[in-house]
């Protein structure tokens, strides 16, 4: 296990430069460029700034210089907000989203999971409906309602909880805005869960299992959870890298200073430094929760086994 | 005339002000509070040279005075300059100096003005209003990489006595001296070898403020500066401006208390309610800016026909706009520089006092001698930047033209897809809105000069146009000069190059316990002016 | 015991299997009503726009932005520009639906099959998948889209397209994760011992039996295609005006949900229904399909 993890881990290097070559085309295929707004320059000020950015160079010029000072660690000045660099934007963000993210999926995981199971067991009862019932309405309504709302209701109607603001991780200010990211993972993962122990709780070695006279509690926790949780697993994967690297919604509406606006922002502004920071970051973690899934696999399910 | 001797006793009055210790406590009973500011997006930067928004120069003029401030009101009033001399003829301004401090105890010296003026106009610097500055001799120059800095027509006299040469009378010129790229900056730090001379704890500052902490992408904070000339007067002790864009957000924690202003909180939307249910706190007036259609007028498309840009402008009904469809107070505008700049022209549509029906008529007849009708409709593509109220427009201009036999295809296009293809002249109809960052109608006439941007998008050429727009800029006698636009203005109207629909108004939150903040035209609010009443928030 | 363990989980061959699907569907009523109620919706949204007073892009200049009324013919109110809120989101439906359908489909085609392939043949060529799989997790999705668009130029079936080419990818881990763990159980190496091929095993075996995730991670995927349609139309790259969606009405509404809160409703009951229909159809669909229960 431990070379097939060297292994894998060796190969985010490949995989990560492929994924940083398309990203760095892709991106400059875009039309627009960085000082595209609504106050038209003049062109002699164009040149001025394409030159302060190397960006009037060819292109695949530009593209080994990024190379060259990525291999140094140098992600460059972020195009956008000039006075940070975007090692130094990532790294203040990042413990931020890391933080309201990570309680987040705890929280789902505290509330999803159990929901799931309980549901699948209760199937077609009222139990059942009125779970799913919620989690689906929890899917049907995005977070753009949600989070306005729960900031509404408890900011400024009821007065309970700062309406917004990150006050440098206060318990009152993280609540909302964890929540808000939560809702809908908890009903993904109650939705998913639900549906797999429903498929084990109906195979044939979980029949066997009974046939052995063991009691329903103990098959359930002993033979049904982790083959069970196979495909929530899958799912937390890429869910994980996403949702603690921040969501645009959930950070403007509760003014968290976390790195979710990079990725739309830096593109919608073509940060171009930034964009790429955010690639290479959020590709990085991507490598890696699916590295970490896939051994969580073969612990879930000792024969799974990866062949070196 | 630009003179601004007017202002001379007012400076005295606030020499004298500074120097009577104890009588010059403004707003009596103020508590010392620190002001909560909701302030959009997220600084670029903090190097006033470098800003490019509002939300960023809202922040750098607390921390760096001009030689030239605006007022509480928005009115020019001296700054780090007690005083200024134009000569007689229009080409020599002569600044005078008050004694100050920077916020580590240096003085600021008319050096530090020359060596910011240099600055501004250097390659590397990249500032995005430098042409603005080109008035200055060998100013274009320099900034477009054919002269040293050092060759700029600006000169320390003496340690606070700063001239500044320019290569013709400019009659804005004073008014861009007040923008936020003009400061004098503190050259002992930048010519030092210190790196982000920009953070807190580096960043050395002339104005009521200095700089407390930034955290990105959530505040920057600002506290009184002890140092400053003015600091007597200074009644906060402190302001946070939050980085906040989303809307509902700033006006979520306005009504929560955590914000004691949020500025541009209420989109059209909301408008209604917010007046109904925060009237003391809405504060609505007017801005310089112009919200318009711009036209692409290069042969080859129906619009370079001036029969179709004269239909379309006459059956476009401005009221329903800005009364039914966004009822902020808008004013319908039926020209380009907006009404409230100061030194306004006076031009216009010339259909503008007749009634819909009349307008409709004739564009129906422009639009059939142009040869279209119903068996041959004109198609016209219109596109946004992506925002609701210029969808809610654009879908309500649409419909507008429809029963002309007008067929519009909307083209919803992100920022910077819209604005690159706005630069690339890849555009029929586009939505534009040009504010001012100069109170100066040149900042909009110049757009469509040769070389302005606007007549780069449209293909607008007229060599009399360009003559009426450089003579009014070096014409310093008042009634002359706004003679001059008004006729260069009308150029552009009877022409139809564009189809200008509003001016626009800024709406801000504003709590009634902050004192000494006033609208202005230019949504700048200088905040040594400011208090807070009552309890600290 | 391994022979025993084949026979109920194999699938049946042929159209005994549809046949037998639908008549175990049939006899379910919540997924027969929610088929139903679908259908009828879908039928509303394409028939009804020429059933009611209003085109998709009239504008009443007497009636902005007001709420549900019998007078003057809009029955579910108007938007802010003086356009019938009931056209608009039957039109909006059929932009919604078809997105919905294609991508959806798209995704569980392109991601079952990725996945079980990827899972079943394992060793290198998984890894070579997978890896290929986590680049495409990694790269710019808004950068990807105007890519396609300047391939394909500004078309709506170019919102199925990108949209679908990034909803597989979870299915393809799901699939391929339960893939994994199936190809090691005895139905699976008595068929290969029983000389089935590989395609069959992977077609007949390894999907039928992970269908339970898959089916509910398509209900989860429509909304999420729903919705991440009207964040194309913001970039300019979906719907464009008059034309709309449920995605673009819902967040049109999010606006002013505190003044014209019906600008909201409208499009969420009718996106929430066909959730709930969806989920019930999943369900039972399911149970219909499982080769366990049989």
């Amino acid at each position: 296990m431990l070379s097939y993890t060297l292994k894998r881990l060796a190969q985010a290097i490949p995989t990560m430069l492929i994924v940083i070559t398309i990203a760095f085309f892709l991106m400059r295929i875009a039309p627009g460029g960085p000082f595209d707004g609504e106050r038209a320059l003049p062109p002699e000020i164009e040149a001025n700034l394409m030159a302060a950015y190397h960006l009037d160079e060819p292109l695949w010029q530009q593209y080994f210089r990024y190379l060259g000072n990525l291999v140094q660690g140098d992600f460059g000045p972020s195009f956008k907000y000039k006075d940070f660099t975007v090692t130094e934007l990532i790294m203040q963000g990042f413990p931020v989203s890391l933080q309201i993210g990570g309680l987040a999926i705890l929280l789902a995981l505290a509330i999803g999971l159990p929901l799931g199971i309980i549901a699948a067991l209760k199937r077609n009862t009222a139990v059942d409906y009125t779970v799913m019932g919620t989690a689906l309405a929890g899917i049907a309504v995005p977070n753009f309602v949600v989070a306005p709302v729960l900031a509404l209701v408890f900011g400024v109607l009821l007065g309970w909880l700062p309406a917004g603001g990150w006050n440098d991780g206060a318990l009152p200010n993280l609540i909302l805005p964890v929540i808000a990211l939560s809702i809908q993972q908890i009903a993904y993962i109650a939705r998913m869960m639900r549906a797999s122990m429903i498929e084990v709780m109906g195979s044939h070695y979980i029949r066997t299992a009974r046939a052995k006279g063991l009691t329903e509690a103990e098959v359930v926790w002993r033979h049904a959870l982790r083959p069970a949780l196979l495909p929530v697993t899958s799912y937390l994967g890429p869910a994980i890298a996403g949702i603690i690297t921040g969501s645009v919604v959930i950070e403007q509406i509760f003014g968290i200073p976390g790195i979710g606006r990079y990725f739309v922002q830096g593109a919608l502004n073509r940060d171009y430094t930034l964009v790429m920071g955010t690639v290479v970051f959020y590709g990085a973690l991507i490598v890696l929760m699916n590295l970490i899934v896939d051994l969580i696999y073969s612990a879930l399910d000792p024969q799974i086994r990866y062949d070196d | 005339m630009v003179s601004m001797d007017a202002f001379r006793p007012l400076a005295l009055a606030g020499l004298m002000a500074t120097t009577s210790l104890g009588l010059c406590l403004p707003a009596a009973g103020a508590q010392a509070a620190t002001l909560q500011v909701g302030n959009g997006a997220e600084p670029s930067t903090l190097d006033p040279q470098k800003v490019s928004g509002n939300w960023e120069s809202r922040i750098t003029r607390q921390l760096f005075d001009r030689l030239v401030n605006y007022g509480p009101d928005g009115a020019l009033v001296p700054g780090l300059a007690e005083s200024w001399e134009l000569s007689d003829d229009g080409r020599v301004i002569t600044f005078r100096l008050r004694e100050a401090q920077w916020s580590d105890g240096e003085p600021i010296t008319a050096d530090d003005a020359v060596f910011a003026l240099q600055r501004l106009v250097t390659p590397a610097t990249a500032n995005h209003n430098a042409n603005l500055y080109y008035p200055i001799v060998n100013a274009r120059a320099i900034n477009t990489g054919e002269a040293e800095p050092e060759s700029l027509g600006v000169t320390a006299l003496d340690s606070h006595t700063l001239e500044i040469r320019l290569s013709e009378p400019t009659a804005y010129f004073l008014q861009a001296m007040a923008m936020t790229e003009a400061a004098p900056l503190p050259r002992h730090l930048l010519t030092s070898d210190v790196e982000d001379w920009t953070r807190p704890g580096t960043l050395v500052a002339s104005g009521p403020f200095v700089l407390a902490d930034w955290k990105p992408q959530d505040k920057v904070e600002v506290e009184r500066n002890p140092r400053y000339y003015a600091a007597d007067e200074v009644a906060l002790e402190g302001v946070d401006f939050h980085a906040i864009e989303d809307t509902s957000a700033l006006m979520n924690r306005f009504r929560s208390g955590e914000l004691d202003i949020a500025y541009g909180a209420v989109p059209s939307a909301r408008f209604e309610w917010a007046q109904e249910n925060l009237g003391e706190s809405l504060r609505v007036g007017p801005l310089i800016g112009s919200y318009f259609y711009m036209l692409n007028l290069r042969e080859g498309t129906p619009l370079s026909d001036e029969r179709v840009r004269e239909a379309l402008n006459l059956a476009l009904d401005r009221e329903v706009i800005t009364e039914r469809l966004l009822g902020m107070g808008q004013t319908p505008s039926y020209w380009f520089v907006p009404r409230t700049i100061a030194s306004p022209t006076s031009a216009s549509l010339d259909f503008h006092d007749q009634d819909m029906d009349s307008r409709r008529a004739r564009a129906r007849e422009l639009l059939d001698q142009a040869g279209y009708g119903p068996d041959r409709p004109l198609e016209l593509e219109l596109s946004y930047n992506t925002l609701e109220d210029h969808k809610k427009i654009a879908v309500a201009i649409a419909a507008m033209w429809r029963p002309l036999g007008v067929e519009i295809e909307l083209v919803n296009r992100e920022a910077a897809v819209h604005f690159a293809g706005l630069r690339q002249g890849d555009f029929e109809i586009a939505r534009y809105g040009f504010v001012a960052t100069v109170n100066d109608p040149y900042d909009f006439l110049n757009a469509y000069a040769a070389g302005g941007s606007a007549a780069a998008s449209t293909g607008y050429a007229d060599p009399e146009y360009d003559a009426l727009v450089e003579a009014s800029t070096h014409e310093l006698d008042v009634d002359r000069r706004a003679a001059l636009m008004t006729e260069a203005e009308q150029r552009l109207l009877e022409a139809d190059v564009m189809l200008p629909i509003y001016d626009y108004v800024v709406v801000n939150l504003v709590s009634p316990d902050v004192k000494g903040w006033q609208p202005t035209t230019l949504d700048v609010h200088p905040l040594r002016y400011v208090s807070v009443d009552g309890d600290a928030p | 015991m391994s022979t025993d363990s084949l026979a109920p989980t194999a699938a049946p061959v042929g159209d005994s299997l549809g046949r037998d699907a639908w008549r175990r569907l049939s006899q379910n009523r919540a997924a027969m009503a929610s088929l139903w109620l679908l259908g009828l919706m879908t039928l509303a949204c394409f028939i009804g726009p020429w059933l009611t007073p209003w085109g998709l892009a009239d504008v009443d200049w007497n009636a902005f932005d007001v709420g549900p009324t019998l007078e003057g013919g809009h029955w579910l109110g108007t938007d802010a520009n003086g356009r019938d809120l009931l056209t608009r989101t039957l039109y909006g439906g059929q932009v919604s639906l078809s997105v919905a359908l294609v991508a959806t489909f798209v995704s569980l085609i392109i991601g079952v099959l990725y996945g079980a392939v990827s899972g079943y043949i394992g060793g290198r060529v998984d890894n070579l998948m997978m890896r290929f799989v986590d680049i495409m997790y990694s790269l710019p999705f808004m950068f990807l889209v105007i890519l396609l668009m300047v391939v394909f130029g500004r078309n709506i079936f170019l919102i199925y397209a990108a949209i679908g080419a990034v909803e597989w990818l979870d299915m393809a881990r799901i699939v391929r994760g339960q893939t994994l763990a199936l190809k090691q159980r005895e139905f699976v190496e008595a068929a290969h011992a029983l000389g089935v091929k590989d395609g069959k095993i992977v077609t007949r075996h390894l999907i039928p039996n992970a269908i339970g995730p898959v089916i509910v991670y398509v209900t989860l995927t429509v909304p999420k295609v729903i919705l991440l349609e009207s964040f194309l139309s913001f970039l300019g790259l979906g719907v464009q005006e008059p034309l709309t969606s449920w995605g673009v009405l819902i967040s049109e509404g999010a606006d002013m949900m505190q003044t014209s809160p019906w600008m909201l409703l409208v499009p969420s009951v009718f996106l929430a229904l066909t959730l709930f229909c969806l989920n019930f159809l999943g369900d039972g669909l399911r149970d219909a399909l499982d080769p366990k229960t049989r």
